[in-house]
């Protein structure tokens, strides 16, 4: 009895010490881990602040977002999509919801002084300016009835200074400032409407209109120097159809994955030579019809139908009857109609997209202008492609091919070759070989260089 | 007669039953929120959270580079129909998504309603520039790294983001995403421990990226990344900078380039010739291979891509 005793009391001494130093370790080991938990939990708080605060600064550049709508106002407006019962009108949301891609740049960036003045500063748009600089070489002929006129040998072609903002939750604003070496002017200037009822988006302003392709895209994303023949005999060359007025687009219903998209545009009639209003009826109007097809998923077909209607704008010329007068070639009621088919198939391929890339683009343009002593009826079209040969490097082609608005029976002919090299996505260097035969037999052949670079946040533009 | 009346009320039946059919379908079809996301890791979070009371699509594909995204028309059939807009943010999408958005003609996905959700304010953002910075930098993003979800416990984050987004959207299957996470979450955490145990061999391992893609991965992992092809982000590889990336390899006795499928091999593959590495094409996002359909499987598939590669060059 006496040695079982003293067994389990030997047992006892050693066991209890292992057994208060398990549970001590087991204490301690408890410890460590609610404090790695307490230390992850606050590391979790800190990120979750940090993207407050990295949200709070992108709220300042947005506006609040709009009330609630009454229950009732979606229904009365709503697209059968967004009738569907999850899509709950535009609440207010978290500040943390109200981030803005691009604005969000300088909400990031800008120095805040403290204050109303940081506010203030966090509110200015997106600003940005790209350069275009244009040299040309070779032989080069002003030709006096021609469009088409010769690039001097340096000039600092133009400066475009972009403002872009979201108004606020119901629009945004673009404004795009064109500087040239002598004037200035609005190239466009426009209030885009994002959130109109039954899907229809609106702008209003000064903007180039949707007729054709390269009627509606800026200097600096031309993939040449200058512009197609076509576009500078029948639709106003580089200023084009820029006019002040209204435009509502809306997506179409289409089967089989067809995006159809239709756009009517109201102008007051000014357009470069194209179109002239004289009196508050002289508007002008254009059409254009966009269809888009995925064919596979690194190719596309974009087609479109543009129609544009305005009055004749007109050209003075001495008066045959009374020396130092001169008389105009249009009447007040003579009307200029285009008529317009542009198609484009790009290659991409996606796996390679930042290397490889081709684009076929075509545009044909018929102008009827009515003018005396006969109407003219007139046709133009242009052909080009590119391809990308490398990631900074492309190379293309176009043949162009264009009676004159004022004289269909002149016809201009050219053709041009086109390398571009690209050091950045912000700069580029293109150098454009261009033969010109015009209608009056006379050959010009000129070498084109062109710089572009950007500075600033310009936004993205459309496809 | 009785035979026009049994084959009417035939046809009754047929018809109602059609109609009950096509009207029970269009209300589960209803219940579902239509959620469209920039990117398809955005996409597999918002699924793996969102199950059947979501569809989701993306708008780039996984084996796509996410900064040049074409912002093609068909997008915007997408994009008037969502009720939801998951973007990552921090400017990744600066280039093709704000005209997609603006054209939509959806007011519901403009940035500031509702259905816009930057899934970046979730999550630990790192490399955000303190200093000045200019376009000498290269393509720079200001408001820090945006390839942001190569972390699991930001997946984790952006997850639970998006369940609470889906939450407020639809508050009647509330307890439904929340439980969706909670799943989640428990599976992630099992997969993280598995995962965090196959690269624990090689905590502090050198490698160097095409791209500055991988700071939240690394850091997680605990790679240290010590160089990059790209001279600068968004620039193209150069001779000059090829010879002292080579040179910084054999230095730092680095064996490992990271590459993503959409970037030329020609370069990194010179690089390895010289310095003896090996080149590793990852996967930054889910559906770059085809068989790489989940957030969980992009981790199985790089994280056996590197191990392999570790091991391979001890």
């Amino acid at each position: 009895m006496l040695k079982r005793t003293l067994l389990s009391s030997i047992v006892l001494a050693l066991v209890l010490p292992v057994c208060a130093q398990q549970a001590s370790a087991q204490a301690a080991s408890g410890d460590a881990s609610a404090l790695e938990q307490h230390i992850k939990d606050l590391e979790e708080r800190v990120i979750a602040l940090e993207g407050q605060v990295r949200m709070l600064k992108s709220a300042q550049a947005t506006p609040a977002p709009p009330p609630a709508q009454p229950p009732g106002a979606q229904a009365a407006t709503a697209t059968p999509e967004a009738a569907q019962p999850q899509a709950a009108p535009p609440q207010a949301p978290t500040s943390a919801q109200i981030p803005s891609p691009g604005i969000a740049t300088s909400a990031g960036q800008l120095p805040l002084y403290g204050g109303a003045s940081a506010a203030a500063k966090a509110l200015n748009p997106d600003i940005s300016v790209i350069g275009d600089f244009i040299g040309a070489a070779g032989q080069a002929p002003t030709v006096p009835l021609s469009n088409l006129q010769p690039f001097p040998s340096l000039q600092m072609h133009e400066s475009e200074v972009g403002f872009q903002a979201i108004i606020d939750p119901y629009a945004r604003g673009d404004f795009f400032i064109s500087f040239g070496e002598e004037g200035v002017n609005l190239e466009e200037g426009y209030i885009t409407f994002t959130a109109l009822p039954a899907g229809f988006v609106a702008k209003v302003g000064k903007m180039r209109s949707a007729f054709g392709k390269v009627n509606t895209m800026h200097n600096h994303v031309l993939p040449w120097v200058d512009r197609p023949f076509v576009t500078t005999n029948l639709v106003g060359g580089e200023d084009g159809i820029d006019d002040a007025g209204v435009s509502i687009e809306r997506i179409l219903p289409a089967p089989k994955g067809i995006f159809l998209e239709a756009t009517g545009q109201v102008f007051r009639g000014d357009s470069a030579d194209v179109f002239r209003a004289t009196t508050r009826d002289d508007v002008s109007t254009v059409a254009h019809l966009r269809g888009y097809k995925d064919l596979t998923e690194s190719t596309n077909l974009d087609l479109g139908l543009s129609y544009a209607r305005g009055h004749s704008a007109p050209n003075f010329t001495f008066s045959p009857l009374v020396p130092g007068f001169f008389v105009s070639d249009v009447g007040p009621d003579s009307i200029t109609q285009l008529y317009g088919v542009d198609a484009t198939l790009r290659w991409k391929p996606l796996r390679r997209s930042v290397y490889h890339s081709f684009i076929a683009r075509s545009e044909l343009i018929w102008s009827q202008r009515q003018q005396l002593p006969r109407e003219q009826r007139s046709f133009g079209f242009y052909t080009s492609a590119d391809y990308q040969l490398g990631r900074r490097w492309f190379l293309g082609g176009r043949f162009d091919r264009s009676d004159r608005n004022r004289f269909d029976t002149l016809t201009d002919k050219g053709g041009s070759v086109v390398l571009t090299y690209w050091p950045s996505e912000f700069s580029q260097i293109r150098g454009q070989y261009r033969f010109t035969k015009y209608a009056e037999n006379i050959n010009a052949n000129e070498l084109l260089m062109q710089i572009i670079f950007s500075l600033g946040a310009h936004g993205a533009h459309p496809f | 007669m009785q035979k026009i009346f049994a084959r009417n009320g035939f046809l009754t039946t047929w018809i109602v039953g059609v109609v009950l059919f096509f009207f029970t379908s269009t209300a589960a079809e209803a219940k579902k929120l239509n959620v469209v996301t920039a990117t398809t890791d955005m996409a597999a979070l918002t699924q793996e959270v969102g199950g059947d009371k979501v569809n989701v699509e993306s708008i780039a594909k996984g084996y796509q580079d996410p900064h040049f995204v074409e912002a093609k028309p068909s997008f915007l059939l997408k994009l008037r129909q969502a009720d939801l807009l998951v973007v990552v943010g921090l400017q990744l999408e600066i280039g093709w998504l704000p005209p997609l958005i603006t054209q939509s003609g959806n007011p519901r996905i403009q940035v500031g309603a509702q259905g816009y959700l930057d899934a970046s304010q979730f999550a630990e953002i790192l490399d955000i520039p303190t200093g000045l910075v200019t376009r000498a930098m290269g393509d720079v993003h200001p408001l820090g790294n945006p390839h942001y979800w190569l972390d699991p416990d930001n997946g984790r984050r952006i997850a639970k983001g998006i369940a609470g987004k889906l939450a407020e959207m639809d508050p009647g299957d509330s307890a439904y995403f929340q439980e969706r996470f909670q799943d989640f979450d428990k599976r992630l955490t099992a997969a993280e421990q598995k995962w965090d145990a196959e690269m624990k061999p090689y905590h502090g391992r050198k490698v160097v990226t095409y791209h500055n893609s991988l700071p939240n991965f690394a850091k997680h992992f605990g790679l240290n990344v010590v160089g990059y092809v790209e001279p600068r982000p968004g620039i193209p590889p150069t001779p000059s900078h090829t010879i002292e990336l080579i040179g910084l390899m054999k230095r730092e006795n680095c064996k490992v380039i990271m590459v993503e499928p959409y970037f030329d091999l020609k370069t990194p593959n010179s690089i390895a010739s010289q310095t003896g590495a090996k080149v590793v094409v990852y996967l930054p996002s889910v559906g770059g291979e085809k068989q790489v359909t989940t957030y969980f499987q992009l981790f199985d598939y790089d994280i056996a891509l590197l191990t392999k590669a570790f091991q391979e060059t001890q």
